[in-house]
C-alpha cells in the first residue's frame, strides 16, 4: 500500500475540519446574537465584534493552509527550538509586556496585542511530543518521567508567575497526555478524586455525599472484582481513599469552615462557585457580599432561565441586555444557554465531545509515537478548557479566566487553537510516512 | 475488548471525556429544566412592567363647556439609599442647580422622610427639565420619574365639586373598592372625582418592557403580546351650569354660607356654592401640600362644603312644610285662621311674631305672605295633637316625622358627592330620653316655624322647594346628566326614579304655592320679584346660639331663602344661607333671585337689579367672633386629640409592660428551674394571670 501518494486533500481529516468551523460559527452566531439589538442593522459592520472574529478565522484559516501545506517533519525538527522560543518570549513579558486586565501577560506589537502563554501551549504540546517520542527516552524511570513534568512546568511556574492563573492551570492537562504513555493510573485516579472532592464538598450536601463517596468504592470494588481476588492490598487501597475523602468531606472540611476560616474567607470560597454559603457554616455579622459572585449568579440566572428549548435567536434578555459580564469571552456559553436553551446546550456539549473523541480516534491510528502524544496533548488542552470553562459558567468550577475553545471571542485564542489543531491534521495527514 | 485488555488507556481517557459531557449534560437538566429559580430571577431583573395610566374623563357642564383639564406632570423622586455612584456635578447640570443647593436639598428632605423611604426631590418638572431627566436618568441611580396626571381648572369655579386627586392612602388601601390601586396612585379624594372614580380612572394599561443591566427600558417583551391596551375613563356630562356657578361664586364671595339650585324637572343640581369656596387648582399638582396647608388653616374653613355638610335650623323656610303635613292630616284647611295679636300665647310663654293683628293670619295664604310664626305654632300643634291618632301625642310626632323624613330630611338625600351630612328630624323616642317620656306639644313647638330641634342641609332646603314645585315629587339632586353621553348608564340608575314620597293632594300643594307666591309678591320675600316670572318664595331669620362652657351666646341671624319659578313651570328651584348675616330678605333673597334671574333670563339688564348686585358682589358679612369661634373650636379639638393620644399612650405601654412580664414568666418557667421553687423566692415580679 502506498497511501502516502494519495492527494492530500484525501489524506485530511475531514470531520475534524467540519466540527471545527461548526464550533467557530456558533461563537460568531452567539456573539452577533448578544450585540445586535436590531437585526435590521448592517451585518458587514467591521466595527462589531462578529466581523472583527470573521476576519480571525479567515486568518486561521489562511495560517491553518500554510501548516497543512508545510512538510510534516519540520514540526517535529523544529520542536525543541519552538519551546526554547516560547520559554523566551514568557520570559520577555517581564520586561516587554504591558499590563491588560491586571495580568503581565501579553506583548504589544503596536495596536496588535498577543499572549506567548497561548502559543507556548503549542510548542510545549511539541516538545513534550518530542522527548517522549524519543528512542532514548524510556518513560518508565523517574529520571525521564520527572524531565517530562519539568518540561511541563516550567512555562507554568512563569505564567503564574505571570499572574494567570487559569492559563497555567492548562498546563496541568499535559499530564492526561502524560498518562496515556504511561504515568501510573494513581496519579490520575488521585488527580481526578481530589479535585472531584473538593468541588462536591462545596456543591453537595453532606448526607448525599456520603452516599456517593460511599457508592464510587463499592462499584469499583465491584467492576474490579476479579483483580481483587488476586491482589489483596488493592482492597486495602481503595478502602483507605474511601476513609480519607469519608473524613476530608465529613469532618475536616465543616471543622475548617466551622472553626477556622473566618465569616468572610468562607464567604470568598462559595462566592466562586456563585453559591450561597449553607446555613450551618453561616456566621453571624457577615453580609453576602454582592460583588463577588455576580458573574456566576447572572450567568446561572442567564443559562437556567433558557428553559428546555431557550428563548429563540436574539431573544436572550440576559445577555442581550448586559447583564452578563464578559458575555462574548469567557461566558460566551451563556448567550448559547439562554436562546437555544437545555437542547441547543446540550448539542453543543456533544459537538465537543465528538471532536475529543475523534482526536483520540486519530492519536490511536498514528504509527508515530511523536503524533499521537501530540494528539493526545492536543485533546488534554482542549478538554480542559471545555471542562472548566463549561462548569465555571454553570457554577461548577471556581471562576478562572479561561476561554471556550473556538467560541469565545479574541483573536489570540481561535488562532492558537487553530494552529493547535492543522499540525494535528497536518500530523495525520502523514500518518502512512511518519513511523517515528 | 481486545483493544481494551491490550491497552485500557485510550479507553479510560474515552471514558473521561465522556463522563465530562455526562456531569455538563446533567448540570445543564438541573440548571434549566429542573429550577423554575433562574427564569423567575431573569424576568425580575429584565422583565419590566410599565403601567400605562390612562387619560382621565372629562368634566363638561351642560352647555359641553369644559370645566377641568388633565395634565400630565412628572416628579423627581428618589429614595436616599438605592443611589449610588452619584455624578453630582452632571446631576447639577442637568436639573440647573449648583451642588450647595443639590445638597441643602437632599438632606432636608433625607431628614423629613427616612433614609429608605421615597422623596419627591423635585414635583411638576418642567417639560425641557423632564426631557433632559428621560434622556439621563440612567446616569442616577435611585432617582425615578414618576407620571402624575393632574387636573387645571381653567374657570376656576366648582372646587367642592369636583373636589381633588391625591396619592391613594394607607387607609385606604385596605378598602376593597381600592384594591386595585398601588401606594403612589393618584385617585379621587372628594366630590365628583371620588364618587366617580370608577368612571372617570378608565382601564389601567399594563406594558411589559425589556431593560438592560442600567435600567434603560430597551424594547417591549415578546413584541407586545402580553400588554393589556389602557382605556381612557369616560367623560361626566353635568347639569351644572358652569355660568350660574362662576355668578353664584361671585355673589357668595365674602359670605359663609352656601347657594344651590336645582332643575326641579329633573333633579339636576344647577350650580352649588359653598362659600367661601376656593380656587381648585390650589389643590391641584405640586401646590397640592401648600394649598391645602393654607385652606385648612383659614378660620373660614373653605375646605368644609356647607352646602351637604353644614346643617341649621331651616327658620321660616320649614313653614310651608308644616302647612302641607296640616292640611293633609286634615287639622287646617286653606281658609283657617289665626287671631294673631303678635304673638303666640298658647304654651305659657310669648313665641314672638313680626307683625300683630290686622288680620296678618287671617289664612293659609296670608300667614305665609307675612310669615306670622303664631299661625304655624299653632298648626304644629294641631297637626301633631291631632283627634286622629290613637297614640296620642306621641304617634302625631311619629307621624309628623314620617312625614318630613319622606319629603328628605333626617337622612342623608344622596346626592352624588360623598360625606352628605343627615340633617335632624326629631321623633318621639328622642324627646322620650331627653325629658324621660314627660312631654307635649309646647315643649317643642318651635319646630313648627323651623326652629329648635329641626335641622335641614341646604342641599335639603333646596329639595324641598323641588318637592313643593313639582307639586308632591322630587328627584335625588345630582350633578351627572349622562356618563359618556349615555344619560341611562346603570351609575345612574339611583337618579332616574321619581320619589312621590306623599301622598298629599295637589289643592294642599296649591294653596301653599299660592301663599309662597304672595310671600314674593307682596310679602316678605318682595326683593325676589322677576318682572314676568311668577316667583314663589319664602324668607327665613334663623336664631342660632353659642354654647361656651354651658353658657349660651346668640350670634347673628343666618339669613335664608328658598324659592322656585316660574310659579307654573318650575325650572329652578334655590335655597341661600347666609350665615351670621341678619334677615332673610337682606342677604340670602338678593343672592337666591339674581341667580335666578341670571338663569331664566341669562342677564341682569335692569339698573336697580345691577346695583343689587353691585352691592351683593361687594358685601363682607363675616363677623369677627368667627375667628374667635374658630380658634376656640380648634383648641378644643386639639385638646381632645391630645388627650386621645395620651391616652393611647398609656394603653400601649401597659399592654408592653404586660407581654414583657409575661413573656418572662414562660421563660422562667420553662427554662429556669429556680422559679420551681415557688413565686417571689428569687425577688422578681410575678404575673398573675
Amino acid at each position: 500500500m502506498s497511501l502516502g501518494r494519495k492527494p492530500l486533500t484525501a489524506r485530511i481529516d475531514w470531520p475534524v475540519i467540519y466540527l471545527y468551523l461548526a464550533l467557530v460559527a456558533i461563537g460568531i452566531a452567539a456573539v452577533y446574537s448578544v450585540e445586535y439589538t436590531n437585526f435590521s442593522d448592517p451585518f458587514f459592520n467591521m466595527s462589531k465584534s462578529h466581523m472583527k472574529q470573521i476576519t480571525w478565522l479567515c486568518i486561521s484559516l489562511v495560517v491553518g493552509m500554510i501548516i497543512v501545506l508545510t512538510d510534516s517533519k519540520f514540526f517535529l525538527a523544529v520542536a525543541y527550538l519552538s519551546y526554547l522560543v516560547g520559554i523566551l518570549l514568557l520570559l520577555a513579558t517581564f520586561a516587554l509586556g504591558s499590563e491588560v486586565k491586571g495580568s503581565h501577560s501579553f506583548i504589544k506589537f503596536g495596536s496588535f496585542s498577543f499572549q506567548p502563554g497561548e502559543l507556548c501551549k503549542i510548542f510545549t504540546a511539541l516538545a513534550l511530543a518530542r522527548f517522549l517520542s524519543t528512542p532514548e527516552t524510556n518513560f518508565k524511570t523517574l529520571k525521564d518521567r520527572l524531565i517530562a513534568t519539568a518540561i511541563v512546568l516550567l512555562p507554568c511556574a512563569i505564567i503564574i508567575k505571570q499572574n494567570e492563573t487559569g492559563l497555567a492551570l492548562v498546563y496541568f492537562s499535559f499530564f492526561l497526555a502524560m498518562y496515556r504513555e504511561g504515568l501510573p493510573n494513581a496519579i490520575l485516579l488521585i488527580g481526578f478524586s481530589v479535585a472531584g472532592l473538593l468541588i462536591g464538598t462545596l456543591l453537595i450536601e453532606r448526607l448525599p455525599l456520603f452516599i456517593i463517596i460511599t457508592a464510587i468504592p463499592l462499584l469499583i470494588t465491584w467492576l474490579l472484582r476479579r483483580q481483587l481476588k488476586r491482589n489483596r492490598i488493592l482492597i486495602v487501597v481503595i478502602a483507605g481513599a474511601w476513609l480519607i475523602a469519608v473524613l476530608f468531606s465529613q469532618v475536616v472540611v465543616p471543622y475548617v469552615f466551622k472553626n477556622v476560616f473566618q465569616g468572610y474567607q468562607t464567604e470568598r470560597i462559595y462566592s466562586m462557585l456563585g453559591q450561597d454559603v449553607p446555613q450551618e457554616y453561616q456566621k453571624p455579622g457577615v453580609t453576602p457580599k454582592k460583588d463577588a459572585d455576580y458573574n456566576v449568579r447572572q450567568s446561572k440566572i442567564a443559562i437556567g432561565s433558557g428553559g428546555l428549548l431557550g428563548k429563540g435567536f436574539g431573544n436572550g434578555t440576559q445577555t442581550k441586555y448586559s447583564f452578563v459580564p464578559e458575555q462574548n469571552t469567557d461566558f460566551v456559553f451563556c448567550g448559547i444557554g439562554e436562546q437555544f436553551g437545555f437542547v441547543g446546550s446540550s448539542v453543543l456539549v456533544l459537538l465537543y465531545v465528538t471532536l475529543l473523541l475523534r482526536i483520540v480516534y486519530i492519536a490511536e491510528r498514528q504509527r508515530s509515537m511523536f503524533s499521537r502524544v501530540y494528539a493526545y496533548c492536543v485533546a488534554s488542552i482542549l478538554f480542559f478548557h471545555l471542562a472548566i470553562n463549561l462548569s465555571m459558567t454553570m457554577g461548577l468550577a471556581p471562576v478562572i479566566g479561561i476561554t471556550l475553545p473556538m467560541l469565545s471571542y479574541g483573536g489570540t485564542s481561535l488562532l492558537s487553537f487553530s494552529i493547535l489543531l492543522f499540525i494535528l491534521l497536518r500530523l495525520d495527514a502523514d500518518r502512512q510516512v511518519l513511523i517515528r | 475488548m481486545s483493544a481494551f485488555s491490550q491497552n485500557p488507556r485510550p479507553w479510560i481517557i474515552r471514558g473521561v471525556f465522556v463522563v465530562l459531557a455526562v456531569i455538563l449534560i446533567a448540570r445543564l437538566f438541573t440548571l434549566q429544566i429542573l429550577d423554575d429559580k433562574y427564569r423567575v430571577m431573569a424576568e425580575g431583573q429584565a422583565i419590566f412592567r410599565k403601567v400605562v395610566y390612562p387619560a382621565r374623563g372629562a368634566i363638561v357642564d351642560r352647555k359641553g363647556k369644559a370645566l377641568l383639564i388633565n395634565n400630565v406632570t412628572y416628579d423627581l423622586a428618589f429614595i436616599p439609599n438605592k443611589i449610588k455612584n452619584l455624578d453630582t456635578a452632571q446631576f447639577c447640570a442637568v436639573m440647573g442647580t449648583d451642588k450647595a443647593t443639590f445638597l441643602k436639598t437632599m438632606k432636608k428632605l433625607t431628614l423629613r422622610n427616612g433614609y429608605q423611604r421615597q422623596s419627591i426631590y423635585e414635583a411638576g418638572l418642567s417639560q425641557e427639565k423632564n426631557a433632559r431627566l428621560q434622556e439621563n436618568l440612567y446616569l442616577f441611580e435611585g432617582f425615578e420619574l414618576l407620571e402624575r396626571s393632574t387636573r387645571t381648572y381653567p374657570l376656576g369655579i366648582g372646587a367642592h365639586i369636583f373636589g381633588y386627586l391625591n396619592e391613594v392612602s394607607e387607609n385606604m388601601l385596605t378598602n376593597s373598592r381600592y384594591a386595585s390601586y398601588r401606594q403612589g396612585d393618584y385617585v379621587g379624594q372628594s366630590g365628583l372625582e371620588s364618587r366617580y372614580e370608577e368612571v372617570l380612572r378608565g382601564q389601567r394599561g399594563v406594558e411589559y418592557m425589556v431593560r438592560d443591566v442600567l435600567n434603560r427600558p430597551r424594547d417591549s417583551y415578546k413584541n407586545g403580546s402580553l400588554d393589556t391596551p389602557s382605556v381612557a375613563g369616560r367623560s361626566l356630562e353635568l347639569y351644572l351650569d358652569a355660568d350660574l356657578q362662576a355668578y353664584g361664586e361671585k355673589l357668595m364671595a365674602g359670605k359663609i354660607g352656601s347657594a344651590i339650585a336645582i332643575d326641579p324637572r329633573t333633579g339636576g343640581i344647577l350650580a352649588l356654592v359653598s362659600a367661601p369656596s376656593y380656587d381648585p387648582n390650589l389643590l391641584s399638582g405640586s401646590t397640592f401640600a401648600k394649598g391645602y396647608t393654607e385652606l385648612s388653616r383659614s378660620y373660614t374653613r373653605p375646605l368644609f362644603n356647607r352646602a351637604i355638610l353644614a346643617q341649621y335650623p331651616p327658620g321660616s323656610t320649614f313653614k310651608p312644610l308644616t302647612a302641607l303635613i296640616g292640611l293633609d292630616v286634615g287639622v287646617i284647611t286653606p281658609s283657617f285662621g289665626y287671631p294673631c295679636g303678635g304673638g303666640y300665647y298658647a304654651c305659657g310663654r310669648r313665641i314672638g311674631c313680626t307683625h300683630s293683628g290686622g288680620g296678618h293670619a287671617a289664612n293659609l295664604r296670608l300667614a305665609m305672605a307675612n310669615s306670622c310664626n303664631a299661625y304655624f305654632c299653632d298648626v304644629f300643634r294641631k297637626t301633631v295633637d291631632a283627634k286622629k291618632w290613637a297614640g296620642g301625642t306621641h304617634e302625631g310626632l311619629q307621624r309628623w316625622h314620617d312625614y318630613l323624613s319622606a319629603m328628605g330630611l333626617g337622612h342623608p338625600l344622596g346626592i352624588d358627592i360623598p360625606g352628605e351630612k343627615p340633617g335632624g328630624i326629631p321623633d318621639s323616642s328622642y324627646f322620650n330620653q331627653k325629658y324621660h317620656g314627660s312631654w307635649n306639644s309646647c315643649t317643642m313647638v318651635f319646630v313648627g316655624m323651623g326652629q329648635g330641634e329641626v335641622d335641614m342641609t341646604p342641599l335639603q332646603m333646596a329639595n324641598a322647594m323641588c318637592l313643593i314645585a313639582n307639586r308632591g315629587y322630587y328627584y335625588i339632586p345630582h350633578f351627572v346628566k349622562s356618563i359618556g353621553g349615555n344619560p341611562r348608564d346603570t351609575v345612574l340608575k339611583d337618579y332616574l326614579v321619581k320619589h312621590t314620597p306623599t301622598h298629599i293632594s295637589d289643592s294642599a300643594f296649591e294653596s301653599v304655592i299660592m301663599g309662597m307666591e304672595d310671600v314674593v309678591s307682596h310679602g316678605t320675600g318682595r326683593v325676589a320679584i322677576l318682572p314676568g316670572v311668577e316667583v314663589c318664595g319664602k324668607t327665613g331669620t334663623v336664631e342660632n346660639y353659642w354654647i361656651l362652657n354651658g353658657q349660651k351666646t346668640k350670634l347673628d341671624n343666618h339669613s335664608v331663602f328658598v324659592c322656585f319659578a316660574p310659579k307654573n313651570d318650575p325650572k329652578i328651584a334655590i335655597a341661600v344661607v347666609v350665615q351670621n348675616s341678619g334677615y332673610g330678605a337682606t342677604w340670602a333673597g338678593p343672592i337666591a333671585s339674581l341667580m335666578m334671574e341670571k338663569y331664566l333670563k341669562d342677564s341682569i339688564t335692569a339698573p336697580a337689579r345691577i346695583a343689587l348686585q353691585e352691592k351683593m358682589f361687594k358685601a363682607n358679612t363675616v363677623k369677627s367672633y368667627i375667628r374667635v369661634i374658630d380658634s376656640l373650636q380648634r383648641q378644643k379639638d386639639l385638646l381632645r386629640d391630645m388627650l386621645r393620644t395620651a391616652d393611647k399612650r398609656t394603653r400601649d405601654s401597659v399592654k408592653k409592660q404586660r407581654d414583657t412580664m409575661l413573656v418572662r414568666q414562660i421563660m422562667k418557667d420553662y427554662y429556669d428551674l429556680s422559679a420551681k421553687r415557688g413565686p417571689g423566692t428569687d425577688g422578681t415580679i410575678r404575673f398573675q394571670n
